[in-house]
């Protein structure tokens, strides 16, 4: 059976690998092959590089840190930031990218999602939503989230717009819940929930997890397919064996973190 | 030493196939020449992307015939095995016909989200070289919307509401649906074991 996926996300600006609370004040994890290597041999099922600070400046990927990655790292990875077309996807994608998700462009020019699943399929394809709750109590897309100063507030619903990158050719959905994120205090339930009942394409949930019982929370009560989180596996808060460890004792399918070990010549 | 080519039918997992290689200790060429694929102790088709344009593309290029042509031991990954069974019902293609089966849709019936995305546990149908004596946990990441369903090639499966074949072989022609380059250390020991395949099939 398909097991629920761990994914740390490590943010990354100028080549670093980043953190911050509610999107602002950054903070220097660490270097990115290496925290890669550091989660690939925890059992992470999955890591995504957010190029955090490429969509406000209208910079691109450095695709050499992603070739770097790709030499070493031997489970999938996604890279988002910046991309703004398919030449860019396919520059990503051909230095080892193994998905390429987007998400300010996208909202730009929603045609890139369908240009994107043409030309590599669905399967390469993550479109990410940042979103928050309005004080009429919609939730709403935003846009620029890696730069405080050039955030903007859309009018677009945050329903309609994953029903409508469902249609362009969304692979796969990362719902990241402003709102939560950053604070530790559990992921959005209720706006995974609302979300997932519109969400036919692989879902994953970002922003607010601090504890195993957050994520066993999204997998079972919003039933996401994959949990996203960095500052609880940056800091060593949330060791990654021992949250799978739990998850499954809880009955949540999981790959155990010891899998990436057992294997004979 | 294996001389392994990598053939390049348009999948963007190309790079990432050769790395694993490298892992191994084995530099893998890509080429499309096809006395070089000819001369190859191992080859390898990778593929991501549709299924369509990938038959196109080897059929312009003629490397379909000369895939058919192989006796060495052949390996397909994800679309890349896919093309290696009859026909596609991803744009209705006829594909290599060298395995005997047909790749099929998942059923839109809500049993399943499509694509089937992520680590999904293999289960051992038939022993042989490449499947025998798996680790206890052997998890293989799949990134993929078509199938094929478990049949007479099936060395291992794996159950998405319905079995479905994770690694196949007929004569010379190996395919894993699942991506080795990204199942970590299961991953790397089965491109190990298609490497270990003598070259003479």
């Amino acid at each position: 059976m398909l097991t629920r996926r761990i994914i740390p996300c490590l943010d990354v600006r100028d080549g670093k690998v980043v953190k911050g609370v509610r999107f602002r004040d950054h903070v220097v994890m660490g270097e990115i092959v290496d925290l890669a290597l550091r989660y690939r041999d925890e059992g992470a099922d999955e890591l995504v590089f957010y190029d955090i600070t490429a969509s406000p400046e209208g910079r691109r990927v450095d695709r050499e840190w992603v070739e770097r990655v790709a030499r070493v790292i031997d489970i999938p990875f996604c890279v988002a930031g910046g991309i703004r077309s398919e030449a860019d996807a396919r520059e990503v994608l051909y230095a080892g990218a193994d998905k390429v998700s987007v998400n300010s462009p996208a909202l730009e020019r929603p045609e890139l999602v369908r240009e994107l699943a043409d030309a590599f399929g669905v399967q390469c394809v993550v479109v990410g939503i940042d979103s928050l709750r309005d004080e009429d109590g919609q939730w709403r897309v935003r846009q620029y989230t890696g730069d405080p100063s050039k955030t903007r507030a859309l009018r677009r619903r945050t329903l309609d717009w994953v029903d409508q990158v469902q249609q362009l050719g969304a692979g796969e959905i990362v719902l990241n819940c402003m709102g939560t994120d950053g604070v530790r205090g559990g992921y959005d339930l209720e706006q995974l929930g609302a979300v997932r009942a519109r969400c036919q394409v692989p879902l994953v949930a970002s922003g607010g997890a601090g504890a195993p019982e957050h994520f066993r929370d999204a997998f079972v009560e919003a039933d996401v397919d994959a949990a996203l989180a960095a500052s609880v596996f940056h800091s060593g808060a949330i060791p990654i064996p021992e949250l799978k460890a739990w998850l499954a004792a809880q009955n949540v399918a999981v790959r155990p973190a010891a899998a990436t070990k057992v294997v004979s010549a | 030493m294996a001389e392994v080519v990598l053939i390049d039918a348009g999948g963007t997992n190309i790079g990432s196939v050769r790395y694993a290689l490298s892992r191994l200790g084995v530099d893998a060429q890509m080429s499309d020449d096809p006395a070089r694929i000819r001369a190859a102790t191992h080859v390898i088709l990778p593929g991501v992307g549709a299924a369509g344009p990938g038959m196109a593309r080897l059929r312009a290029s003629g490397l379909d015939a000369v895939i058919r042509g192989l006796d060495q031991p052949v390996l397909g990954v994800c679309l890349g095995m896919q093309l290696l069974f009859e026909h596609s019902e991803e744009g209705e293609v006829d594909c290599l016909g060298l395995i005997p089966g047909q790749v099929r849709r998942f059923a839109d019936d809500g049993e399943r989200r499509v694509p089937h995305m992520g680590w999904n546990r293999l289960k051992t149908v038939r022993e042989d070289d490449l499947s025998q004596a798996l680790p206890d946990e052997p998890y293989a990441y799949f990134v993929h919307s078509y199938y094929v369903p478990q049949g007479e090639a099936t060395l291992l499966a794996a159950d998405y509401g319905v079995p479905i074949s994770a690694m196949v072989r007929h004569r010379n022609f190996c395919g894993m649906q699942f991506h080795p380059e990204r199942s970590a250390a299961l991953g790397a020991e089965l491109l190990r074991r298609f490497l270990d395949l003598p070259a003479a099939a």
